[in-house]
This record gives C-alpha cells, sequence and structure tokens, in this order.
C-alpha cells in the first residue's frame, strides 16, 4: 500500500475552512528560527482518499474484533460496545476538565465525579483495599505511583536506609524500569524449579535496605505462587512492603482479594482485566488501591463524597506524593471501567475469572503432547509453552508465531518470559468459545507436524500476509527514523 | 585460560588484564544481537555488578563483571558492529578489559569444562 504522503494532488482537500475572521499576524511576530521556511508536507487528499486509505489499512490489521488475538500477558478480551456507547454520551463527553476547580463547577459535573468516585470504591472492593486512585495514566504509571508512596511511607517513618527493591524473574518487565523510576536499586530474586519465588534466596537478600517487594501475582508463568502469603509475610517481617502487579488480575478478579493476602498496594491494567481498549500505546489508566498505612501518600487530588451527598476535589494532603497526572487521568477510558464494572458485577467477575483459567488450562492440556511445557502444573489465566523440541529441527518460536498469522490467528507473545527458552504465552481469555479455542489448538498441532515432515514449510510463512517475513535484525541495527 | 560465570559471561587473564564477553551460548540463546551497551573507560566494578547490557531482537540482558577490576579499553568494534558478537562471541566480541583485577575472586568462576556441564552440554 501506499503512504497517505503519495495518494492525492497537490491543493486537494477534504475540508474547507472558513474564512479566517481575526486579523492576520504579521510574520515579524515570530523569530525566524520559529518560522517554516517550506510548506509543512501534509497529504492533500480528499475525504474520499482519506476515508478509503485508512479503512483498506485496517483491513489488513488484526484485531480483537476481527481475529482470535491470544498474546499472553496482554489479556486481549473482547471490549464489549456498551463501554463506548455510555462513555461517549454528551453529558460526559462535553463537559470540560477543568470544571471541578471551578467556582461553582462542580455543582456542573456532579455525574462525572459520582462516577469517578463509584468506580475507585467498586476496585477498592474488588482489590481489598482501603481506598483506590484512578489517576495513574497507564500500568506502569500505576507502579512508579505506587512504589513512589513506598518510598514517601519509609522516610515518613524516618527510614531512609531502604534503597532496594526486589523483583522475581517471573516478574514484569515494566517492574525494575518502575523501581529504577522511583530512585530504588532493583535486585532479581530467582524463581524455584516450580516457578515459584525461590523463599531461601529471598531470606537472604530481604534486611534492613529493603523497601519492597514487586510482585506480579498470577506471575508471567501463569502461575499463582504457591507461598505467596509467606511471601508476603517474611517482607513485612523485615519491615519491607509488598506490591502486587495486577497485571494478569483478570485469572483472579472476584475470587481473590490482594489486599486481604497482604499486599500493601496494587495496580490494575484496565486494559485488560476491565476491557477497555487496548491503544496504540494509549489512552490507558492504570487505577491503584492501597492499604490503610498507605492511603496518606496517596497522590492528590481525591474525589470525596460530604455529607450532604455532593462530590469534590479535595486537595489537603500533606503527606500525598504529589501530582502525577493531569486533571484526574484518562476520565473516558476510566468511564468504560465503570461500564463494564456495572455490567458484570460481583457474580460475572467470578466467571469471568473462572472462565480464563479454564480456556488456558483446556488449551495447555491439548497441545502438551506437542509442545514442551517447562514447569509440569496447572496454569491461571495463561500457558507458557516451549518451542524447544521444534528449535532442535530449526524452527523457532518466530517461525510458529508466523505461521499461526497465515491462517487467521494473531501470533501468541513468544520470548518472554526469559527464563523459558523458545517461549511461546498464551492467554486464550474468557471471551473466546471453545470452539475458537479448538481451531487455533489444530492449527498448533498441524504447525508441530508440519516440523516433523517439512520444516522449511514453517520457516517460510508468512505467505498469505500482505507484507512477508520482515528482517528484525536490519531493523534493529540500522533503524531508519525519517520524519516526513 | 579462560574462566566462567553462572551468569554467561567469560574471563581471560593475560599480563594482569582481564578481557571479558559473554559466552557463545549467551550469543545464541539471544539471537542476533542488535546492540552492546559499554561501560565507561575508567569505570570500577566489583565483582557481579551490572557493567553493561546486549540487546537482541528478543531481549535486552545485562552483562556482569565476573571479576572486581576498573575499565580499561572497550571493543569498540561492537559498536558498529554488534553482529560480530553472534559470530565470535568468545574471541573478536570481546566487549571490554579491566586493569586493578581482584584475581582472588577467580576461585569463584568455573573452567570451560564446568561450564559447559552447568548449560548441560
Amino acid at each position: 500500500m501506499e503512504l497517505i504522503f503519495k495518494l492525492g494532488a497537490p491543493g486537494r482537500r477534504g475540508v474547507t475552512l472558513p474564512k479566517c475572521d481575526v486579523p492576520r499576524h504579521s510574520d515579524n511576530d515570530l523569530p525566524a528560527t520559529l518560522r517554516r521556511s517550506a510548506p509543512a508536507g501534509l497529504p492533500e487528499v480528499s475525504e474520499l482518499e482519506a476515508v478509503r486509505h485508512f479503512t483498506l489499512l485496517s483491513r489488513q490489521n488484526m484485531g480483537v474484533d476481527t481475529h482470535f488475538y491470544p498474546l499472553g500477558s496482554c489479556t486481549m478480551k473482547y471490549n464489549p460496545k456498551i463501554n463506548e456507547r455510555l462513555s461517549a454520551l454528551p453529558g460526559f463527553t462535553d463537559q470540560h476538565p477543568l470544571l471541578p476547580q471551578l467556582p461553582e463547577g462542580g455543582a456542573l459535573c456532579q455525574g462525572s465525579l459520582e462516577a469517578l468516585y463509584e468506580t475507585e470504591r467498586l476496585l477498592s472492593d474488588l482489590m481489598g483495599f482501603a481506598a483506590t486512585t484512578l489517576q495513574p495514566m497507564a500500568g506502569a504509571n500505576g507502579e512508579l505511583t505506587a512504589i513512589t508512596m513506598f518510598a514517601a511511607y519509609h522516610k515518613s517513618r524516618g527510614d531512609e536506609r531502604r534503597r532496594i527493591m526486589l523483583v522475581p524473574d517471573a516478574a514484569h518487565g515494566t517492574n525494575p524500569a518502575s523501581a529504577a523510576m522511583a530512585g530504588f536499586e532493583s535486585r532479581d530474586i530467582p524463581s524455584n524449579p516450580e516457578g515459584d519465588v525461590d523463599l531461601e534466596g529471598l531470606q537472604a537478600m530481604l534486611g534492613p535496605e529493603v523497601a519492597g517487594i514487586m510482585l506480579t501475582c498470577p506471575n508471567t508463568l501463569g502461575f499463582f505462587d504457591h507461598n505467596v502469603v509467606k511471601v508476603i509475610e517474611m517482607v513485612h517481617q523485615a519491615g519491607a512492603l509488598a506490591y502486587c502487579d495486577g497485571a494478569n488480575f483478570n485469572a483472579i478478579v472476584g475470587r481473590v482479594r490482594p489486599g486481604d493476602l497482604g499486599f500493601d498496594a496494587m495496580h490494575v491494567n484496565v486494559h485488560k482485566t476491565f476491557s477497555t481498549p487496548h491503544g496504540g500505546g494509549g489512552p490507558g489508566a492504570g487505577p491503584v488501591g492501597v492499604c490503610e498505612r498507605l492511603v496518606p501518600f496517596l497522590p492528590k487530588s481525591r474525589i470525596v463524597k460530604d455529607a450532604d451527598g455532593t462530590y469534590r476535589l479535595e486537595y489537603n494532603y500533606p503527606q500525598s506524593i504529589g501530582y502525577i497526572a493531569p486533571f484526574y487521568g484518562n476520565f473516558s477510558v476510566l468511564l468504560r471501567t465503570y461500564v463494564y464494572l456495572l455490567m458484570c458485577g460481583r457474580e460475572g467477575f467470578r466467571r469471568i475469572s473462572e472462565n480464563a483459567v479454564l480456556n488456558a488450562n483446556y488449551l495447555r492440556e491439548r497441545l502438551a503432547p506437542y509442545y514442551e511445557q517447562k514447569y509440569q502444573r496447572s496454569c491461571m489465566h495463561e500457558c507458557v509453552l516451549s518451542a524447544s523440541r521444534q528449535s532442535a529441527k530449526g524452527v523457532r518460536a518466530l517461525d510458529i508465531a508466523k505461521a499461526l498469522l497465515d491462517v487467521g490467528f494473531h501470533a501468541p507473545t513468544i520470548y518472554f518470559p526469559l527464563i523459558v527458552p523458545e517461549a511461546m504465552m498464551i492467554e486464550p481469555t474468557e471471551t473466546e468459545s471453545k470452539a475458537t479455542i479448538d481451531a487455533f489448538c489444530e492449527v498448533m498441532i498441524a504447525i508441530a507436524k508440519a516440523v516433523e515432515t517439512d520444516p522449511d514449510s514453517v520457516k517460510r510463512s508468512p505467505q498469505t500476509m500482505p507484507i512477508g517475513r520482515m528482517d528484525e535484525v536490519a531493523a534493529a541495527r540500522n533503524p531508519v527514523l525519517a520524519s516526513l | 585460560m579462560k574462566y566462567y560465570a553462572e551468569t554467561h559471561e567469560w574471563v581471560e587473564i593475560v599480563d594482569g588484564i582481564a578481557t571479558v564477553g559473554i559466552t557463545e551460548f549467551a550469543a545464541e540463546e539471544l539471537g542476533d544481537l542488535t546492540y552492546v551497551e559499554m561501560p565507561a573507560i575508567g569505570a570500577v566494578f566489583e565483582a557481579g555488578a551490572v557493567f553493561g547490557s546486549v540487546e537482541s531482537v528478543k531481549a535486552a540482558s545485562d552483562i556482569y563483571a565476573p571479576l572486581a577490576g576498573k575499565v580499561c579499553e572497550i571493543n569498540d568494534a561492537l559498536e558498529t558492529n554488534p553482529e560480530v558478537l553472534n559470530e565470535a562471541a568468545e574471541g573478536e566480541g570481546w566487549i571490554c578489559r579491566f586493569s586493578d583485577v581482584d584475581q582472588s575472586g577467580l576461585s569463584k568462576l568455573m573452567s570451560r569444562e564446568d561450564y559447559l556441564k552447568s548449560i548441560g552440554k
């Protein structure tokens, strides 16, 4: 396909701008260094050309609305359209985001504030925490928010030696990065042969310099750590705090409340568990729930409900870590979350996690004879297979991923987690039917058989995609990042 | 003679200067390398400290100093041609050299034979 810049003709327009009714500024109002010497290189296309271009692009793409999308760790579940409809109501979309801060403005946005207040309350209830902030703009931003609160907590107690954050090797990759951003030094804790945190390794690392642990629960192997309560106890005994990376909350939502396990804080990715869209990097939201002792450190502002039933933003929190997001985070994304929370209810969430776990285990069992599994145990919401048997024949996880694209399935996550060689991390989610999962398994089995008889046929894929095998190595070694 | 660390680095000491790299096995596991992050010359590292990292199309991994010492030379060739690391990880693809090496740390490292055994080769 051509780039949109190659379409159209000079002077062609999709819209006609009204005549400018303010006096034109002199060109000399701006310093020469800030003025263009040549016109901006914008596409010049008609409305039809623009529509056709983007419609064709969307047809070359794979999405949850068009394809099974078992991208492990990402929870690519279906996003119900009612989320879109209700969050687009003009009563929400036409509000100015500064309203709650204007004198008398609060009266004009009670509905929006109530929706946010209720979302916080419902999430606190599902996570088992005293309070929640909706402000973090994404999951990793939620991690940073919580870990910054850990730092503020230790500081408030005059305990400033704690500079180490423990991160198991089966944690999410963003965890060590968030710890570093918050000023901590991250240290790896090894997994034991069952894929759980190694308790002896943990004990050896705990001490007066440890600020906390960041535990992905369930972890990226798709396992619920057998010793999670013990791990949290050990961490607390050492004076440190326990953080739950809730990226995999979909596996336990409605059944396990991380606050009840003893965690001090956690984030959830609303684009995973709570069915808001996965954007191209945003907009996202990563609400953070905290236990009682961390409440004073929550970011400002907070939504409060007064005795007369009105809602407003409150800023007077002297121990708060301060501001982390403009306005109150990504409002429209949070509205979608609210709709989903109300649509599912407590009983709905129990069924969601049950089916997510059932689907992943069904898939794991069906594929067990054909693909290696490093850990022999049942999984939660996702399973990690290894293409190690296939790689002995020269076919790697990457080749299998490409072969799946050819037959209309999005590839699973590959080469993650790092502790499994030739990893393929598959997460079917609860929104897929048995028929779809069976069709996927049949294809995976057919690929495993093709590896035995004709490995080159797998290595030649994809054949049916608009673009064939891309040279990832050349792209990474010699990136061409031209601006148009 | 080369010594090997559990974290897949090798070190070889000649005239008091230690040459350090990652093992052929590590390079093979990482796949095609695209970038090597080097330490600054003159930087001092404890044994086991992260002194750089390697990136491939699959993953980024830290590299740990097998012995304590001070960086005295880096392999400039890797900055423009990281593929050398895939071609000859335990030769031309060395990463950097350390002076002021604490050789007492050698006792914690493995022989080639023991290393190969540890990775099941």
